[in-house]
């Protein structure tokens, strides 16, 4: 099997874009928009525990208790506010996907720069990342937690792995792009030495698809993690998130279905508006990237 | 495809040395006697040097011998064998809709490029990457099983009770399954054919006065196959993820059922099994799809 068949490679991300803050805004209502909604929901999430009552507490008097004035996203089984668990898997889902982009993009970037500079290792780095990518993610991210234990770390590292192999390529692609151009053999000829080419010259070129997958992959690492809880390979039973949830609430679809609807509708429109605003930047940063963009975050 | 196989065999062989605590005290649990975790080393031959493990690793592997399960002591590939069936044909529903379903939305959206059917096509797209399988799943239970009565919401009735029953118990989950894969196939045809349209082939054809319909089966379609074969295979991956969901939301004794209970129960090798299973099934299915661009487009030679 050719790999090229799986990614193509790709000549978009080339040459820097300029532009200041005012820009982007004004280019992108959307951004705007998704970007305030997702403070709103941060600020929220990271207030939780100054505005609500403790998620885990027990009132099997109410339990299963439809919405309604007391309990507003109704009660689970054990008599627990839906609606405080909701709030609080969002601090989870949010921590989980920052850090997954973030781990993500320091890895990814790290190898990628390597990679389209170091045409020794290239070959070796690029097919240890096709054969992880070969690795379907869901399946490896559920291996290394069964191997790990469950804890908020490991969640993080085993769903980073398999998406740092892209995030790789993505760079390494765009590193070889650049590499021939003319500033690039300004810069050699002119004696700058390494770190000098990759962090004053390479690195600034690279930030806008780098930015825009880091945004795809925090969107994808918390559906990850909500598949990782609901399959009880994810973060430990007693902090309240989403896929936990939803386990939970498998047993009781038909007697309780807001115990079902309230985190998945979260967790979809929180994903919803981080796919949005990364579409946004995307669009903005560079057209170029807008084709293929999609088959690649996918996993 | 076949470095890629040896890297993929090595990875997974050193995915269980390189976890920083004692797997073995990992996978016993945390209740677990100390005589239980030096059971579980041994085995798991965890107890042998590195390159005696390895060989005995690469031997079996070669044998499709995948290991014995801890919690039922069975081989791992006779438990996969058993519940292969639901999966395998879960998955070729799942592929077959969703191809069914998405080649033509994108061709059409491509068609009435910026009207009101391509801007649909295109939210429900975003929608379907963004909403996760379980909240789908649940959904159509609820909606067409409990509701409505339409489907059993739960199980699957094999093959051999007839293969009407089996198509039944298997569509919802199917249709969950399809969703995301739906979204995917239909933004990259859509991406793909607007490129088509715009060539001058397109245009002579639809100068001589053939039907659109015409126009896009015979010229734009083909000339879009490549990439929408591409697509296709890569979706598989997420495919694969997604179906170990949707059988635990449907309670389909298949592979993904197997996943599951093995994460409850610790049971490394069959996760490991599964991974490799799994793994196969992507990179063999890929390299069809590689081997299917002749057939696509006659340039196209191996």
């Amino acid at each position: 099997m050719s790999t090229n068949a799986l990614s193509p490679p790709s000549v978009w991300g080339v040459g820097r874009r300029r532009l200041g803050k005012s820009g982007l805004l004004r280019l992108r209502p959307t951004i705007l928009i998704a970007g305030t909604a997702l403070l709103g929901i941060a600020i929220l999430a990271l207030l939780a525990p100054a505005l609500l009552s403790d998620p885990r507490i027990l009132d099997p008097i109410h339990r299963l208790e439809p919405p309604g004035a007391s309990h507003v996203f109704g009660t689970d089984n054990l008599g627990r506010s839906v609606f405080v668990r909701t709030v609080y898997g969002t601090r989870v889902s949010l921590a989980i996907g920052l850090m997954v982009a973030f781990a993500t993009t320091i890895v990814g970037v790290t190898i990628g720069l390597v990679a389209g500079f170091q045409r020794l290792l290239d070959g070796l780095i690029m097919r240890a990342m096709d054969g992880i990518m070969a690795i379907p993610g869901v399946l490896l991210a559920i291996a290394l937690m069964s191997l790990f234990g469950s804890s908020l770390t490991n969640v993080v590292v085993a769903i980073s792995v398999p998406e740092v192999p892209r995030m790789a390529r993505l760079v390494r692609s765009t590193v070889l792009t650049l590499r021939e151009l003319p500033f690039m053999e300004a810069a050699i000829a002119t004696g700058s030495r390494l770190p000098r080419l990759l962090f004053r010259h390479l690195l600034p070129n690279v930030v806008a698809p780098v930015l825009v997958q880091a945004t795809f992959v925090f969107a994808s690492a918390m559906i990850v993690e909500a598949i990782l809880s609901f399959l009880g390979a994810g973060t430990p039973p007693d902090v309240p998130s989403w896929g936990g949830m939803l386990a939970e609430a498998r047993r009781f679809l038909q007697r309780a279905p807001w115990m079902i609807a309230f985190p998945g509708i979260a967790l979809a429109s929180l994903v919803l508006l981080v796919n949005l605003l990364g579409d946004a930047l995307r669009d903005t940063l560079d057209p170029r990237l807008a084709r293929q963009f999609r088959a690649r975050h996918v996993q | 495809m076949v470095p890629i196989l040896a890297f993929v065999a090595v990875f997974v062989f050193l995915l269980i040395h390189i976890t920083p605590v004692d797997p073995a005290a990992i996978i016993a649990g945390d209740y677990a006697t100390l005589d239980q975790i030096a059971a579980i080393r041994t085995q798991l031959k965890l107890d042998r040097p590195l390159l005696e493990q390895f060989t005995t690793w690469v031997s079996r592997l070669a044998r499709a011998d995948l290991g014995v399960s801890i919690f039922s002591q069975q081989p791992v590939a006779r438990l996969i064998g058993q519940r292969l069936e639901p999966t395998l044909i879960l998955a070729l529903m799942a592929t077959s809709m969703a191809v069914i379903i998405a080649v033509p939305l994108g061709v059409i959206a491509a068609y009435c490029g910026g009207g009101v059917f391509d801007r649909l096509v295109i939210g429900f797209s975003v929608l379907g990457f963004s909403t996760p399988i379980f909240l789908v799943g649940y959904f159509l239970v609820y909606v067409f099983a409990l509701g409505l009565d339409w489907f059993p919401a739960q199980g699957y009735s094999p093959l051999s009770a007839g293969l009407g029953f089996c198509f039944r118990s298997l569509l919802l989950p199917a249709l969950a399954v399809a969703l995301l894969y739906v979204a995917l196939i239909t933004r990259v045809t859509r991406a793909v054919c607007i490129e088509v349209l715009n060539q001058d082939y397109v245009r002579t054809a639809q100068a001589k006065g053939l039907e659109p319909w015409v126009v896009l089966w015979r010229h734009v379609l083909p000339n879009a196959a490549v990439p929408i074969a591409t697509v296709v295979g890569i979706g598989i991956a997420a495919m694969l993820g997604g179906v170990v969901v949707t059988e635990t939301v449907f309670n389909v004794p298949g592979l993904g059922r197997l996943t599951a209970d093995a994460i409850v129960r610790r049971d490394y090798p069959i996760i490991q099994g599964l991974m490799l299973l799994f793994t196969g099934i992507y990179v063999g299915v890929n390299l069809l799809i590689d081997l299917s661009y002749v057939f696509f487009d006659p340039r196209i030679c191996y």
